[in-house]
């Protein structure tokens, strides 16, 4: 019980401190730096700020047609487990009770049973995810221990959270504790690796549709 | 006191068939867990056994433990048991006070050195020379010490002999600590809850005279007979949270319908005890039943575990001013960051 009191209480203090700080830091640091003025004319084909942003965003969700039969497998897997953990997150009831408590808003729940199912999709998702990083020699090449720590650190609540719920290995309350000190070590690493993606996905899609609609590409 | 008798006579001397004895001993196997066949032979370790001579200490507790063992109903299993024992000190129970109780509790640990069970109900206070709870002249400590001396087995019952309790809760004033931190060389058996449920004490004591051993135990020294799974585990109301169903406050649709109680802060997940099996009052309900949650009551600090009321999956403490301050400390870093950033910009371009 030693290691539950500590994982709900000082642990999970700390983690959503520094990932509070690490998110305010990452936004102030970014959006506050200087930014290079494009003093050109610009494209006579080009389109109001929002309306290319919101295109590039939209245009990016789907790979297309000359890179379609290389990278399809990949982004359907990305797909699954990005809406895998989505589900798992958001739609356990547990989880909404901790989100309620942060953040005093609560919506629907889904079944136990059909969480542990999208759960253990999830799961092998991810897995497929790390065996592709692997086994494809410019993906390999191109992976830091940004990448692999993030897949861990995301991959490991999710794992825990299964075993917790399957009572597998240690009492409840044992694989409860190791669930929550997962997930704040999850929250320590989010805003300072790629897993801050989380905010920047569809900043820099804006971004970079802006200046690609300057200068008259067609999205 | 302790009589020469064996149980298995005196019990036929007061009338008590044979078969009601073994319809006890079969009970208690079943509550224990044992085997069918430890039925017989707890029958026949309790027969031969001599009548147990037990000193029942009561420290910094509310006699919640003693109201517990003496309110089972039933088939009057507690008869049994007090035919089965000797209650040789007891504050609540005892006829004799003063000088001729310590006096009871002196010849009994006298009379039947490395032979008695020592039964502590409460905690100890440690802080200022224990001078929070003296019982004849004498600190808890001082009395536990000399009476566990020449003790056969010690039970810790309630959650403040096992744990420490309410005593021990924050901010523990009276530095209140838990039987397992002073007895350490002799057998100890914690049953915890606050109360303990009766039939795990005298199933326990019952177990202990059949057999001369003590039952198998958790991490805790819990008997895993009745500490073995979790409250949410043996809950009638568990399929209703595996579907998601769940009373939001306790006078909702969700309540009325007997659904999970784990959003108003049941701690029957992370709780281990038999109150789903057992149950109390002679089986007749237990908290969830009644329509509350688990409190948590027989786990160690459970009085600090962040609120009854409060579900299990939220964080304790409030985090609130921590991450304002995080907030305010990561945003004025961060820009501090930019700016600085744009000042080395604005020198480079200067002297280029």
């Amino acid at each position: 019980m030693m290691l539950l009191e500590f994982a709900r209480g000082p642990a999970m203090q700390i983690a959503l401190t520094v990932f509070v700080f690490g998110v305010c830091y990452r936004l102030f640091s970014l959006f506050l730096l200087w930014r290079t003025q494009d003093s050109s004319a610009g494209s006579t084909r080009q389109r109001p700020v929002v309306v290319a942003a919101a295109r590039e965003i939209i245009r990016r969700l789907w790979p297309q047609a000359a890179y379609k039969q290389r990278t399809l497998f990949a982004l359907i897997n990305g797909y699954i487990f990005h809406l895998g953990l989505a589900i798992v997150v958001f739609a356990l009831a547990p989880h909404i009770l901790f989100f309620k408590d942060l953040l005093g808003v609560s919506w629907l729940s889904l079944p136990n049973n059909v969480i542990y199912a999208v759960a253990v999709v999830t799961v092998a998702s991810m897995v497929t995810s790390l065996v592709l990083r692997f086994a494809l020699p410019v993906l390999r090449t191109i992976s830091t221990f940004d990448d692999y720590f993030s897949w861990l650190v995301t991959f490991l609540p999710v794992i825990t959270g299964l075993i917790a719920t399957s009572h597998l290995g240690a009492p409840y309350e044992t694989l409860l504790a190791i669930h929550l000190l997962s997930v704040a070590l999850l929250l320590i690493w989010l805003p300072f690796g790629k897993l801050m993606h989380f905010v920047w996905v569809f900043v820099t899609r804006s971004q970079t549709g802006v200046q690609l609609s300057h200068r008259g590409a067609q999205l | 006191m302790s009589e020469q008798k064996t149980l298995g006579e005196m019990l036929n001397e007061r009338g008590v068939s044979r078969r009601a004895f073994l319809k006890y001993a079969s009970y208690t196997a079943s509550i224990l867990a044992l085997p069918p066949g430890a039925a017989t032979a707890i029958a026949q370790g309790l027969a031969s056994a001599r009548r147990q001579s037990v000193i029942w200490l009561s420290f910094q507790e509310c006699t919640g433990c003693t109201e517990s063992i003496t309110r089972a109903s039933g088939p009057s299993i507690e008869d049994l048991i007090f035919d089965f024992i000797s209650l040789d000190y007891h504050h609540t129970l005892q006829n004799a006070s003063g000088h001729a109780a310590e006096q009871a509790r002196l010849t009994a640990m006298e009379e039947n050195a490395g032979k008695y069970i020592v039964i502590v109900d409460g905690s100890v206070p440690l802080k200022d020379d224990g001078v929070y709870s003296t019982i004849a002249g004498m600190t808890n400590l001082q009395m536990l010490q000399e009476t566990v001396e020449n003790a056969f087995a010690v039970i810790a019952v309630g959650s403040c002999a096992a744990f420490g309790g309410i005593p021990g809760a924050n901010p523990n004033p009276t530095g209140a600590v838990p039987i397992s931190q002073i007895v350490t060389d002799k057998p100890l058996i914690n049953i915890s809850g606050c109360p303990p449920i009766p039939e795990a004490m005298t199933g326990t004591i019952a177990y202990l005279l059949s057999f001369g051993t003590i039952p198998e135990l958790d991490h805790l020294g819990r008997p895993k007979a009745f500490f073995g799974e979790t409250i949410h585990d043996r809950c009638y109301r568990r399929p209703f949270y595996e579907r998601g169903m769940f009373a939001r406050s306790f006078d909702d649709e969700g309540a009325r319908q007997g659904w999970c109680l784990y959003e108003l802060g049941c701690k029957g997940p992370v709780t281990y005890n038999a109150c789903a099996t057992l149950k109390w009052n002679g089986g007749v309900s237990f908290p969830i039943q009644s329509g509350h949650g688990c409190l948590g009551c027989a786990e160690p600090n459970f009085w600090d575990m962040g609120g009854f009321y409060q579900p299990l999956a939220t964080a304790t403490g409030d985090s609130t001013r921590w991450v304002a301050g995080a907030a305010v400390a990561g945003a004025a870093i961060g820009a501090a960051a930019a700016l600085a950033a744009r000042q080395k910009r604005k020198k480079i371009l200067q002297e280029g």
